[in-house]
């Protein structure tokens, strides 16, 4: 009795390996199927219900001309030679990449420099969650609550400024501020969680290369450009690809703010979109619009793929 | 003595740097956590000002002529004239229907998600079958496709369903799955021992039972922690609930509350009543956030790097 209980972890470990065991599971793998789809079916349904089907449709909308009552007609590239002479669009593009550029730079900036202030000085879950407060708050409360805080009249970072001898700025009423505004808005909310992505690839750096470095009399700066860097540039790629393609579709705050406003200063690709499908009713126009914009996504993530050689480390 | 403070020096010397940068370091620290908590304390002083009050002590640290008016007209517990009164514009918000609507639309969501996410990774990471890895690549490569693309297609299937203003129309892209939610869990049960499985395989069990009472409360820690965020995200949602769910019936505390903004007419905005109703909106995140911290903050590595 005792040694069969002494016997049995390493008993165990054997049978795992043992050829018996992978031959029956590879008997399994025929009768697995129809199990499997069972499982799979209700994910499957809304996969293809509204994901695969909609992309499709989303793609032949673009070749129509489509204000919801009739049918969609074809009209070939029409919507795609009009976009091209459409200077809305062209402007909605301008400033999506103005408010990309902006907010990327700085949300970037801001959160490596915090990850490595957290990986330094402040592990705790405490100070992680007071940075991830911003973020776990809806767009349209980060919206609403900036809206106040930057009011020209009596918001308070205008009473901050006029302290400081500077004339007050209208945020959210010059074509000039406008977009900076939004994009430092959404940077607020998201540098938190940008730099706990980028914290959680610094705690993967293996630690006996940072005591190599220092037994090499390498400083603090040295540190930083020759290990971290190289070993955190595969986050850092996969980071700004989320970032980026994140930022382009900025809709919220723009929605509950400024509107498109002043004149066309806000109106970013998506809010255009918006405003052609769903208040003018022509849904092949943004439909193409949004297509473009697809489009854009793809060629950024494969750009920021190909150049920053995202899935290679320097580990090795 | 000569060893002696040629070893001590440059030591004392290093601390007393490092004690610089350290104390640099934590007031950046400090800097940043105040950027991102303190715009929280301000709205809740200008919850419990009047309208009239913001305007003259617009800078003072403490509430402005002190009252719960703001909340109490947000729960809809004010008279109008009283509003008005205050500085209110008038405008209401039906904060009770909007809850309820935000309750109902986030749970259900995340119920159905959770849920069917969990049968699709089970699908995915404990059986086998041929196509398993093609289709779930095609699963996650849908993560790529921006919402906005598939959200004019999916208003126009909703609308021709006759869902449009609907709980059900709003419910339906979310409640099959998220290819994010069925990711996450999949990596979890990849990770699970076959061990208990296969005795129970041995007993006779089917994979339904294997799969309730088994794999379910086994992955009890990352479904909950799946539940959490996932139902902080439709809480937050914003876009969808807004194209499909635009009347009062089944509008959303986020689509309340830009409606309840844009009532405001630009002369003199609700401001008060505005950001009662932003921190009434925000308190189950916030509670969840309480309760739940540090469950959510250490989820957050997972979902970008492995």
């Amino acid at each position: 009795m005792t040694t069969l209980t002494k016997n049995h972890p390493a008993r165990s470990d054997q049978r795992l390996a043992r050829p018996g065991r992978i031959r029956r599971g590879g008997l399994r793998r025929y009768g697995d199927l129809k199990i499997a789809l069972f499982f799979i079916a209700p994910a499957m349904i809304g996969f293809i219900l509204f994901y695969v089907v909609p992309t499709i449709r989303g793609i032949y909308l673009s070749f129509t001309e489509y204000n919801i009552l009739g049918d969609p007609e074809w009209v070939g590239l029409d919507n795609y030679a009009a976009i091209a002479k459409d200077p809305l669009f062209w402007n909605s593009l301008a400033v999506t990449g103005q408010y990309v550029l902006m907010n990327i730079a700085l949300q970037t900036a801001l959160a490596l420099g915090l990850a490595l202030l957290m990986d330094r000085v402040a592990k705790s879950t405490l100070v992680r969650g007071a940075l991830l407060l911003p973020y776990l708050m809806s767009n349209v409360i980060a919206a609403l609550l900036w809206f106040w805080m930057l009011d020209y009249q009596i918001g308070i970072v205008n009473q901050f400024i006029e302290w400081a001898g500077l004339p007050r700025v209208a945020f959210f009423g010059s074509e000039e501020w406008a977009i900076p505004t939004q994009a430092v808005i959404n940077t607020w909310r998201h540098m938190g969680y940008t730099a706990l992505l980028i914290f959680a690839g610094l705690q993967a750096i293996p630690q006996h290369l940072y005591e190599v470095a220092k037994l090499d009399g390498a400083s603090p700066f040295q540190t930083f450009r020759k290990i971290t860097m190289p070993l955190l540039r595969p986050v850092l790629v996969l980071v700004l690809v989320v970032t980026v393609i994140g930022s382009f579709q900025v809709f919220d705050t723009v929605a509950v703010t400024t509107q498109g406003g002043p004149v066309n200063a806000t109106r970013v690709i998506q809010y255009y979109i918006y405003q052609r499908a769903f208040t003018e009713s022509d849904f092949g126009y943004g439909s193409a619009i949004a297509v473009i914009l697809f489009l854009i996504l793809a060629l950024v993530a494969f750009i920021q793929m190909k150049f920053l050689r995202g899935n290679e480390s320097d580990l090795d | 003595m000569t060893t002696t403070s040629s070893a001590s020096t440059p030591a004392t010397a290093r601390r007393r740097t490092f004690n610089a940068r350290r104390a640099g370091a934590w007031a950046l620290l400090a800097l940043a956590i105040a950027v991102s908590v303190l715009p929280f304390l301000w709205v809740f002083r200008t919850a419990l000002s009047t309208n009239g009050a913001l305007a003259t002590q617009s800078a003072s640290l403490l509430p402005a002529d002190f009252t719960v008016g703001a909340f109490m007209r947000v729960f809809g517990l004010q008279s109008p004239a009283d509003a008005v009164a205050e500085g209110g514009s008038g405008a209401a918000i039906d904060f009770w229907l909007y809850l309820r609507n935000s309750i109902v639309f986030s749970s259900v969501t995340t119920a159905g998600a959770v849920f069917f996410s969990a049968m699709a990774a089970y699908a995915f990471a404990r059986l086998r079958w041929k196509g398993r890895n093609a289709v779930f690549s095609l699963f996650l490569g849908t993560m790529l496709v921006p919402p906005i693309f598939t959200a004019l297609p999916n208003f126009l299937l909703i609308k021709n369903l006759d869902l449009l203003n609907t709980m059900l129309g709003m419910v339906l892209p979310y409640v099959f799955m998220t290819p994010f939610a069925i990711f996450f869990l999949r990596q979890f049960f990849l990770n699970m021992s076959r061990e208990v499985e296969e005795a129970a395989m041995l007993d006779g069990a089917k994979h339904l039972r294997i799969f309730f009472q088994i794999v379910l409360p086994n992955a009890a820690a990352p479904i909950a922690t799946l539940a959490l965020l996932t139902f902080i995200g439709q809480w937050n949602e914003y876009f969808w609930p807004l194209l499909v769910g635009s009347q009062d019936d089944v509008r959303v505390l986020q689509v309340g509350l830009g409606v309840f903004k844009s009532q405001s007419p630009q002369g003199a905005p609700d401001w008060s009543g505005l950001m009662a109703a932003t921190l009434v909106s925000a308190l189950p995140v916030l509670v969840l956030f309480a309760a739940f911290g540090k469950k959510i903050v250490n989820s957050i590595g997972f979902s970008g790097i492995k």
